[in-house]
C-alpha cells in the first residue's frame, strides 16, 4: 500500500476534476467548493477503504455524488427555485401540426459524434444547458450527469415521476432545438 | 394504436428513463419505420446522452 501522502497529493490532484462535476450539477462556485471539500474530508477520513480499489477518481466521485445529492436536498428546503408550472402551455406546439405531426421535420446531423472531439461544441452544449428553466435543467443534469434513476430524483425534488418525464422530454426538446440552432444547423 | 409524431418524442424520452411497456415499445417501432424525422430525434437524444458523459472531461483536456 503506497504511503498516506501519496494518496493526499493525488486526491489533490483531482479537485479540478472533482470541482468541474460539482459545479455542473449546482451551478453555484459555492456550493460546489463546499461539497468537493466535503467529499475529500470524508474521503481522507475513510482513506483505509479504498484500498484494493483500482480508480481513485471514480472512486471519489461516487463519494461526491451523495455530497451533491446532499446539497440540493438542502436547497430543495430553501425555496431559492421558483417552481415551473407542471401544466405550462406545451412548449412545443410550433415543432407539430395540430394533428400531432411535425411541421418542419428535425434536420440530418450527419455524424455528430465528430462534435465530441470539439471543445467548441461542448461550450456550444454548456450555452444551451444554461439557457434551461432552473429545474428543469436540475433534473436533466441529475439524469444525464450524476446518473441518477427517475425514481430517486422524483424523491429528491419531491415531484411525481410523471412530472419528472415530462421535464426531462422539456430539456431534451429543447437542447435538441438549442444545438439544431447554435451547433447543426450552422 | 397509432402514434403522432409528437407521442413518439415523448415516448422516445421515456424511453431513456424507464422500461416501456410491450404495447408501448411495438407502436414506437412501428412509427419509427415510417418516420424519418422521430427517428431523427432518438437518434438525437440519445447523443445528448453520450455527449452530457463527455462534457466533464472536456475542461481538463482543453487546459
Ligand atoms: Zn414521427
Amino acid at each position: 500500500m503506497p504511503p498516506a501522502t501519496d494518496i493526499r497529493a493525488q486526491i489533490e490532484a483531482l479537485r479540478p476534476y472533482l470541482l468541474r462535476f460539482a459545479s455542473l450539477q449546482l451551478r453555484d462556485a459555492a456550493a460546489a467548493e463546499d461539497a468537493v471539500q466535503e467529499a475529500l474530508l470524508a474521503a481522507l477520513a475513510g482513506e483505509a477503504s479504498f484500498a484494493g480499489r483500482a480508480n481513485l477518481r471514480t472512486w471519489l466521485t461516487g463519494i461526491l455524488k451523495h455530497k451533491i445529492v446532499d446539497a440540493i436536498r438542502r436547497q430543495a428546503r430553501e425555496p431559492l427555485l421558483p417552481q415551473e408550472s407542471e401544466d405550462a402551455p406545451d412548449d412545443f406546439d410550433a415543432l407539430f401540426e395540430r394533428n400531432g405531426h411535425w411541421s418542419e421535420r428535425p434536420a440530418r446531423w450527419g455524424n455528430p459524434d465528430g462534435a465530441l472531439e470539439q471543445a467548441q461544441f461542448f461550450r456550444a452544449l454548456e450555452a444551451c444547458l444554461e439557457r434551461l428553466p432552473a429545474r428543469t435543467a436540475q433534473a436533466f443534469m441529475l439524469r444525464e450527469h450524476l446518473g441518477l434513476e427517475t425514481s430517486e430524483i422524483c424523491k429528491e425534488l419531491e415531484i411525481t415521476p410523471t412530472h419528472c418525464w415530462v421535464m426531462l422530454y422539456r430539456a431534451r426538446m429543447t437542447l435538441r432545438d438549442c444545438l439544431q440552432q447554435t451547433w447543426f444547423g450552422k | 394504436m397509432m402514434l403522432t409524431c409528437k407521442e413518439t418524442t415523448r415516448l422516445v424520452s421515456q424511453g431513456l428513463d424507464r422500461e416501456l411497456a410491450f404495447g408501448e415499445r411495438v407502436a414506437l417501432r412501428v412509427h419509427l419505420a415510417i418516420c424519418i424525422g422521430c427517428r431523427r430525434t432518438r437518434r438525437q437524444m440519445m447523443f445528448l446522452r453520450r455527449a452530457m458523459r463527455e462534457l466533464v472531461e472536456i475542461d481538463l483536456k482543453a487546459s
